[in-house]
């Protein structure tokens, strides 16, 4: 339980995927204009982490990985070059699938979420949990913990970021660094702030 | 069209980064040497080049309804191709990248020429336009890589510049040049820079300072 408990706040904190991995960013950058949008986008893209890690990850042992077809009677078949293929393919269809779950089931989360979840296919938050898990040979359990952990580290980082742009948005900014340029230089800084919590251990 | 203008429009007028904030996530992460960002911008180049190349050669013949899944199998095939190539000749370069080659499948550049440019273009413009794209996004990238490893250790392509003061030089590295950070405030600057050049390129702010009104200039 411990582990797992350390896992989150890893994923959460120290290895924060838009502020120390830089996943994400396009839609980053581009949806954080008001606090409410980017809720929404975060637990979008806290949903689909969660259900995209674990699943890559039972491709990636069951099908993938090398020697993983030992139970279809193919021992020496290493497939993990189709990896890549394999992994945005479940993405795109896992948010599809879960886009007409909501539609059916819960209208009224998929009016807030709707926008949201066919963009998410193409943000790399979710691609990159999905290499990181394979990267670093999470169990089941830990990709499920790690897929939950860097969802919610993004859905926090962008909504700390939408309520810094809210007040930005009155600054007198110099006109080159309008938009754009100072959001970088903000995100820089909320960057260095995340850093701090690198060697919180527990 | 104009050749000369479909390749070299995107580097510096249409930059995908700093104009179009395309493909940002990796020109971070992999700037802090420029041996790597260079593997990682030619493989990001030539992926976007040829991804362009072949959609657009069979545009016609893509249903509108799944074109999408149909340009993610296109690019990710191109990326794994790349991948394999760079884990079997450049191993250790590979390896620093880690999870970085792949997500050029996500990388908004590659998806975004496909859908604007190559779904509505013949195969050869198409190629020139993903090539200059590419060459945009690697300028970006080799400009702050330069600077994140020169100023953060001394160095360029791994080649000492500057002697570092720990090996009896004079130079004091900056180490937070070599923390990711350092990338956004580059970037940052970069986009400043560009657009006081290009004046047309200016964000209108959404709220202006009202001009201060005093008492003195009421009564004057």
């Amino acid at each position: 339980m411990e582990h797992y408990l350390s896992l989150f706040v890893r994923a959460v904190f120290i290895e924060n995927m838009a502020l120390s991995f830089f996943l994400g960013m396009c839609t980053f950058l581009a949806v954080s204009k008001k606090i409410q949008a980017a809720f929404g986008l975060g637990v979008a893209v806290v949903v689909v982490l969660t259900i995209t890690v674990p699943v890559n990850n039972l491709i990636y042992q069951y099908l993938l990985a090398d020697g993983a077809l030992a139970w279809a009677g193919l021992p020496d078949v290493d497939l993990s070059f189709l990896g890549l293929l394999s992994y945005i393919g479940v993405i795109a269809a896992l948010v599809q699938i879960l886009e007409m779950f909501l539609d059916r089931y819960v209208p009224a989360l998929y009016a807030a979420l709707g926008v949201f979840l066919p963009l998410i296919t193409v943000n790399c938050a979710i691609l990159g949990a999905s290499l990181l898990m394979v990267e670093r040979d999470y169990t089941f359990g830990e990709s499920a913990v790690f897929g939950a952990g860097a969802g919610v580290g993004w859905a926090l980082a962008i909504v700390a970021l939408a309520g810094i742009r809210e007040k930005l948005k009155y600054s007198d900014v110099p006109d080159g660094l309008q938009g754009l340029g100072i959001t970088f230089i903000t995100v820089g800084l909320m960057s260095l702030g995340f850093m701090s919590f690198g060697g919180i251990d527990i | 069209m104009d050749i000369k203008d479909t390749l070299f429009r995107p580097v510096f007028r249409d930059n995908p980064i700093a104009l179009q904030i395309l493909g940002i996530c990796s020109a971070l992460a992999v700037t802090s040497s420029m041996q790597v960002s260079l593997v990682m911008a030619i493989a990001l180049t030539l992926v976007t080049a040829f991804s362009s190349f072949f959609i657009s050669a069979i545009r016609h013949y893509i249903p509108s309804s799944i074109r999408i899944i149909v340009q993610m199998t296109v690019i990710a095939s191109l990326v794994i191709v790349v991948d394999q190539f760079l884990k079997a000749f450049a191993y250790d370069t590979s390896k620093q990248l880690s999870v970085f080659v792949g997500l050029i499948i996500t990388n908004c550049i590659v998806m975004g020429r496909a859908e604007a440019f190559a779904m509505k273009n013949p195969p050869v413009p198409s190629f020139l336009d993903g090539l200059g794209n590419g060459l945009g996004y690697s300028f970006i990238l080799m400009a702050v890589a330069f600077v994140r490893e020169l100023l953060g250790s001394g160095k360029l392509f791994g080649v000492e510049i500057l002697p570092l003061i720990t090996e009896g030089g004079w130079y004091a590295p900056n180490g937070l040049l070599l923390l990711p950070p350092s990338a956004f405030f580059l970037i940052g600057l970069l986009i400043w820079a560009i657009r006081s050049l290009q004046k047309d390129q200016v964000e209108e702010p959404e709220f202006r300072i009202a001009k201060h009104t005093t008492a003195i200039e009421e009564g004057a």
